[in-house]
């Protein structure tokens, strides 16, 4: 039945399982697959979406949504939903800016303590959902609403606008933009520079979820907390620390985006929230926990941003983006679902 | 209150007049027994008879109200799960505490990881963990076929036996196993019995939870029955047989007529076995 090859025990039915099989088990096929079609859609359709400058152009919205959006697949992985996640990025810009225009400050020392605080609501929604045991979706959809009247009511207290601005003749701003704001240049086309913050974020969220305790444990925590907590897994702890990693990925959009733009509407980050956890489903997470892909929601993020710009290129009504949007949550659900049905039932 | 074993070496776990109550229900009360190296203590009881109070008091997760734990000879009292393990008492519970969409491999070695690296590049040595998997499987002669299969896609025996060569290899010496052949039929059942003689024949101790006497019977080496709460008994196999231990738990008198009744030919026989497994099995699921 099984032979030993030097200290490897080799099992003559492990080769059945064929390499296809094992390619369709990975929980991101569905979403590489959905780039690869809405690329050649639209690079058909547009000479503009296929050149380098339209390849800047979409990789640009690609590049915010997936930072936060690597992190909410981590969340939904470990079971939990942060529906706070994107209005989080307009309460992070808006610290910063009255911070550092209205008082005065450093702009260094305001964005670490729009760190601080989005850390200590990221460490709120974790701390309540877990004593609690209530769902996270409830529990983050109040946050979610109080952090959105907050943002209103204090700017409007303190500006007597909607919006703070003239972030850019703060002290420090030049360092801030450098490192968050400024563009790349290869081959005369300009990046932003949030991309490469993208694909550092995609793969150190990878390299944890995969190769690390912690990664195991977000696994585990979302196929079963209780189970996991018995064999001595800090299921509190690691539901928290994902929290509080939503958060961190919101706060450095929020301030990427502030930096960027140098102002921040009150009303920033609201309904991005749920286009989070559209890029973390496609990219093959389940809404039930225990599986999915750090890199799948980062594909996820791609095909919105493809999408997004596409249509413009395409020369469409913008407002078929939404449509096309829900289409494409729908297949890659369906997809997904028949993926892993097949896959699993042919492993019996 | 036992009494003298033929193997009279130290017990590996004794557990003295062991009571439990949650508010105004004593889900236990003075309940003992004894486990020792390479035997097989079973605890048989139908539901409600306080078998999962008492598994939790052996593992960590219910401190007792009364009574005491003394593992080799030393007084001890478990605050937690983690605390039990780290002594070398494990449980394999009733729904393994395995996470069906992960693979065998890290299924194996959750809260348990080994790592390789330092500083911020500590990682899981996942080499090593699929290696230890498929060694320690092999070990208990459990054929998997392969490590990166998800849990969920093994049978139930298959399950048990993951489980348990898992709280094998993490050095448990006392190994609780709540109910493991419940929901399993009568081959997958006799794969688990197997692995329950092979981890005794290892050097464990084992608490064996059941409520069927047809398992228990043929590994046990001493039966502690439980009926609402209360100890019936505690006895070694010399003392009892397995007629006694049916009659004395919860319906063994009906059971016991109904299968006298059918008893006539040896055709219903069979039947009536099969009734008795059905009786049970059904009984678990009502109760949960």
């Amino acid at each position: 039945m099984t032979t030993v090859v030097g200290d490897r025990v080799v099992d003559e039915r492990v080769a059945r399982i064929g390499v296809l099989r094992r390619i369709l088990l990975k929980p991101e096929l569905g979403a590489l697959i959905g780039v690869v079609i809405v690329f050649v859609f639209f690079a058909a359709l547009s000479d503009v979406f296929r050149s380098a400058s339209g390849v800047a152009n979409w990789l640009d919205p690609a590049s915010t949504l997936g930072i936060v959006a690597v992190a909410v697949a981590l969340l939904m992985i470990g079971g939990e939903f942060d529906l706070s996640a994107g209005v989080m990025t307009g309460t992070s810009g808006l610290t910063t800016g009255l911070l550092s225009t209205y008082y005065g400050w450093n702009l260094w020392a305001a964005i670490l303590v729009s760190l601080l605080l989005a850390l200590a609501i990221g460490f709120g929604n974790g701390y309540l959902v877990v004593r609690t045991g209530l769902p996270s979706f409830i529990i983050t959809l109040g946050s979610f609403l109080m952090l959105q009247g907050l943002n209103i009511g204090i700017t409007k207290l303190v500006t007597d606008t909607v919006q703070v601005g003239a972030i850019e003749q703060t002290t420090g701003y030049r360092a801030a933009h450098a490192i968050l704001a400024s563009t790349v240049s290869i081959g005369g086309t300009r990046f932003q520079i949030a991309i490469l913050w993208w694909v550092l974020v995609t793969a150190i969220g990878a390299w944890v979820l995969l190769r690390t305790r912690f990664g195991n444990w977000t696994f585990a925590i979302g196929g079963d907390t209780g189970a996991a907590r018995n064999v001595g897994v800090p299921a509190a702890r690691t539901k928290i620390a994902l929290f509080m990693a939503v958060s961190a990925a919101a706060w450095f959009v929020g301030t990427v985006n502030a930096v960027r733009l140098t102002s921040v509407q009150a009303n920033t980050g609201v309904g991005l929230e749920l286009t989070f956890i559209v890029a973390a489903v496609i990219g093959g997470c389940l809404l039930t926990g225990g599986y999915g892909s750090v890199i799948g929601a980062s594909l996820g993020a791609l095909i919105f941003g493809m999408t997004s710009q596409g249509i413009v290129y395409a020369g469409w009504d913008a407002d078929w983006f939404k449509f096309f949007l829900g289409a494409m949550l729908l297949l890659a659900v369906l997809a997904n679902q028949f993926v892993r049905r097949y896959a699993e039932q042919s492993r019996r | 209150m036992s009494s003298p074993d033929p193997a009279t070496d130290a017990p590996l776990l004794e557990i003295r007049n062991i009571s439990k109550f949650f508010g105004s229900v004593i889900a236990l009360k003075d309940i003992s027994t004894t486990v020792r190296a390479g035997q097989v203590t079973c605890v048989l009881g139908d539901n409600g008879a306080g078998k999962s109070s008492f598994i939790k008091v052996l593992s960590g997760v219910h401190r007792p109200d009364e009574g005491e734990l003394v593992l080799d000879g030393r007084p001890v009292a478990f605050d937690t799960p983690r605390h039990a393990l780290d002594s070398g008492v494990a449980t394999v519970y009733q729904d393994l505490a395995m996470i069906p969409l992960m693979a065998i491999w890290r299924n194996f070695f959750l809260g348990s990881e080994p790592t390789t690296g330092w500083g911020p590049f500590r990682r899981f040595d996942r080499e090593k963990a699929k290696a230890v998997t498929r060694k320690e499987l092999g070990d208990m002669g459990i054929d998997i076929r392969d490590p990166d299969q998800p849990v969920g896609t093994l049978s139930g025996g298959e399950r048990q036996s993951v489980a348990i060569a898992r709280a094998v290899h993490f050095g448990a010496r006392l190994l609780i196993l709540d109910e493991p052949t419940s929901a399993l039929g009568v081959k997958q059942a006799g794969v688990v019995l197997r692995y329950i003689v092979q981890a005794r024949d290892r050097g464990l101790g084992v608490i064996f939870i059941t409520h069927n006497p047809h398992h228990a019977y043929p590994v046990g080496d001493r039966f502690v029955l439980l009926k609402r709460g209360r100890s019936l008994g505690d006895f070694a196999k010399s003392e009892v047989s397995i007629e006694e231990i049916t009659r004395m738990m919860a319906g063994g008198a009906e059971l016991e007529a109904l299968t006298h009744e059918l008893a006539g030919d040896p055709g219903a026989r069979a039947v009536a076995a099969q009734l008795d497994e059905d009786v049970t099995a059904l009984g678990l699921k009502q109760g949960g």
